[in-house]
């Protein structure tokens, strides 16, 4: 079943039958079944909601042209499952986390995010109201990024066989002009830097998730990042790596960069911004920051001699004013990522182990 | 933080390392056993070994409640979750300690068992409050820190008639451990583990408070410093422990004063002796059977003890046979001593307890890297 095209016949009209509950009403299988429910769902809802040219013509999927300019441009696909819980969390929910995380998978891939696609598994008897908040909330960030959502698709789940809302992803991007960025191009000299504070978006949901009250609220840090991304590589078009460190933080994505480029990388504890709050919550929970998810924040890998012009214009976006120059990449056929601690000794920054905050995003 | 800040800085951290290598003898070695798991993870974490001269080692001890629990106890559970259709409750590191036939926790919530993880005994006591159809069982683990919240919550829950809470209780004694690993032939007759002193616990003798240490320092003559799990709590309790060594001392120190007084916690110790009594022994992992070394339930409470509830019996089950958890608990053996370590046996997928919380010596060891730093200054000459 696609957005807007459930059938042959000429689309079912709401004429008739009365509109969707908003305020009371609940998912329920009909709402997935193909008829006229599953027709009424996605025109009072998504379509609405989402409207553009494309999903307008109501076809199976979207014919797309590339835009003037991007024609001899390559293509990034990127998508991503969002099973995060609790599905409405300090700072966002559920809707707007599924359209930053797939447009930040295709930005750190160094190109422009054009179109999104996006399918629900909804499970029967969630709230409808609950439904149109986490629409609302994609179709404002899908405005604010200026990437459309232009096709899609619906299905539902008995009533214990999922939770509330899954909802998966896909965005389709265009290379930016003369970027060449890959995880194994970190090289001995490099320098490597953060685009702001650390581990905002893990700790906001561990938060919610244990209703723990902190004295200053912790908000996730869910943000697209491709404007950011579109301005570092103006200023600093040798860019080496970025990554978005989501699931496993910091740690586990510049282990990643180690392995696929075959080289080390050393820390500077003291160098690395954590908020307070942060810092506290996961001196609270035993939990180290470096491992704890970011939505809203980049790695960069950069030659050296880049590294001062790129924090400088990092810094002057919004999205990077935090922006820090945390460690160097390092000779080194191991390829461990090292820290040097604010106490004075040295340890090894290992993958994460097992899975300490599952459903994060 | 800021206040925390303060324990973790480097500066005094090289004056207190300077003052060690000065007041260690290089004529002698120093042998301190941190008995906690929170010392453990703090010596790895922040590079405490390197920061020492080299004739002074810490030897890691059985002051973790996930390693030293037995197979036979993490059995119990699970038989509670797969076959007496229980909630099964428990700390988060609990769900991946190996048990017999290849499972866990986790393993066995993947094979339809309902557990949980919960941050406190009150989460527990809450999902019994808001399940009364279910039987809700609080596997509680921990040394003495832990058991005054477990006693709370079995009072709780006896106060308000829950019909549905159960505690299993593993709850195990410090200073029963101290004693065993004394007495055993390793240090007492044969010295093939020198102990010079120990780095006594930290948020245990909130609790309990340093009286209890008294007994070692005076019959066994081993000097103990109660520290704090801050890395320069650490480094000032070794030089503490030097200093006591030099001088030929035996005593209980505190380094510990802004949490630790001479009698601890009475309130807690009294809530704890209303609702716990002394088992008569207990097998720990690695230590074997150890007398009087844990707490039961008092027959007061026993509609709350999950072991009366259900009629469990302790079936005891022998550790993997590559397994060196026993021995490196008893500070006889190192991590990198074991044959499983970091090949078969690592954080991801561990056999022996020790690798499952970040307090057991073989995963702080293993997690912040010591043995491949080590085997990279030996490649390096």
């Amino acid at each position: 079943m696609v957005l807007g095209d459930p059938s042959p016949m000429p689309p079912p009209r709401s004429h008739g039958t009365r509109p969707l509950d908003l305020a009371q009403g609940r998912v329920d299988m009909a709402h997935g079944s193909g008829g006229r429910a599953s027709a009424q769902l996605v025109e009072e809802l998504f379509a609405k909601a989402f409207d553009n040219g494309p999903l307008r013509q109501g076809n199976d999927g979207a014919v797309l042209g590339l835009p003037p300019g991007a024609e001899g441009c390559r293509l990034v696909v990127a998508t991503d499952a969002h099973v995060v819980s609790p599905i409405f969390f300090p700072g966002g929910d559920i809707g707007c986390l599924s359209v930053h995380g797939t447009l930040n998978d295709v930005a750190v891939m160094g190109a422009r995010p054009l179109w999104m696609a996006a399918a629900f598994v909804l499970e029967e008897g969630f709230p409808l109201a609950d439904l149109a908040r986490i629409v609302a909330s994609m179709a404002r960030a899908s405005r604010e990024a200026g990437v459309p959502i232009v096709t899609g698709d619906t299905k539902v789940v008995e009533r214990g066989k999922g939770d509330g809302v899954f909802i998966t992803t896909t965005g389709v991007g265009v290379t930016l002009p003369g970027v060449e960025l890959g995880g194994d191009r970190a090289r001995p000299g490099d320098a490597v830097l953060v685009s702001g504070p650390i581990g905002d978006h893990g700790l906001a949901i561990l938060g919610q998730r244990e209703e723990l009250a902190f004295e200053s609220p912790i908000v996730s840090d869910t943000a697209a990042l491709h404007g950011l991304v579109e301005t570092m590589l103006g200023a600093a078009p040798g860019i080496h790596v970025l990554r978005d460190p989501t699931r496993g933080g910091v740690a586990t994505s510049l282990n990643e960069i180690a392995r696929q480029s075959g080289v080390g990388i050393v820390l500077e504890e003291r160098a690395i911004p954590v908020r307070e709050s942060v810092a506290a919550a996961c001196e609270i929970l035993g939990l180290d920051p470096l491992y704890a998810a970011c939505e809203g924040r980049c790695l960069v890998v950069c030659p050296a001699g880049e590294a001062g012009i790129l924090l400088e214009a990092m810094r002057s976006h919004p999205l990077g004013n935090a922006a820090a120059r945390i460690g160097e990449v390092v000779e080194d056929a191991q390829a461990f990522v090292q820290m040097r601690t604010a106490f004075g000794g040295s340890r090894v920054v290992d993958w994460l182990t097992g899975d300490q905050l599952p459903r994060i995003c | 933080m800021r206040y925390i800040e303060a324990f973790r800085d480097g500066e005094l951290a090289k004056g207190l390392a300077g003052a060690i290598r000065r007041t260690a003898d290089p004529a002698r070695t120093y042998s301190f056993m941190e008995f906690c798991g929170g010392h453990t993870h703090a010596i790895s974490r922040y590079g405490i070994q390197e920061l020492l001269p080299p004739n002074l080692r810490m030897v890691h001890g059985p002051g973790c409640p996930v390693c030293v629990l037995p197979i036979g106890r993490v059995d119990m559970a699970i038989s509670l979750a797969l076959e007496r259709g229980a909630m099964l409750c428990t700390y988060g590191d609990v769900l991946r300690v190996p048990a017999s036939g290849g499972l866990s926790l986790l393993k066995a919530k993947a094979r339809g068992g309902d557990v949980r993880m919960v941050y406190s005994v009150a989460d527990a006591l809450r999902l019994a409050e808001g399940h009364p159809e279910r039987e809700v069982v609080f596997l509680a683990i921990g040394f003495e820190t832990t058991t005054p919240p477990t006693a709370v919550a079995i009072r709780q829950a006896a106060g308000a008639g829950l019909g549905n809470f159960s505690v299993l209780c593993c709850h195990v004694l410090t200073p029963s451990a101290i004693a065993c690993i004394l007495d055993s032939p390793e240090v007492r007759a044969w010295g093939t583990v020198p102990l010079d002193g120990f780095v006594g616990p930290a948020h245990v003798s909130t609790v309990i408070g340093s009286r209890p240490y008294e007994f070692f320092a005076e019959e066994y003559r081993k000097p103990v410093v109660i520290a704090g799990f801050e890395p320069l709590d650490v480094m000032q309790a070794i030089l503490m422990l030097v200093r006591q060594v030099n001088e030929g001392r035996a005593e209980v120190e505190n380094e510990f004063t802004r949490a630790v007084t001479r009698d601890g916690n009475l309130k807690a110790q009294a809530l704890v002796a209303e609702v716990f009594e002394l088992r008569k022994e207990f097998e720990w992992r690695g230590l074997g059977i150890v007398p009087y070394s844990a707490l039961r339930i008092r027959e007061a409470f026993a509609p709350f003890d999950a072991e009366r509830r259900f009629a469990l019996d302790y079936r005891a089950v022998p550790d993997h046979p590559g397994c060196e958890c026993g021995a490196i608990l008893r500070g006889v053996k190192q991590p990198k001593d074991c044959k499983l370590f970091g090949g078969v046996c690592t954080p991801d997928n561990p056999i022996g307890s020790c690798m499952v919380s970040s307090e057991g010596a073989c995963a702080a060891y293993y997690t912040y890297g010591r043995h491949r730093e080590e085997a990279q200054d030996r490649a390096g000459g």
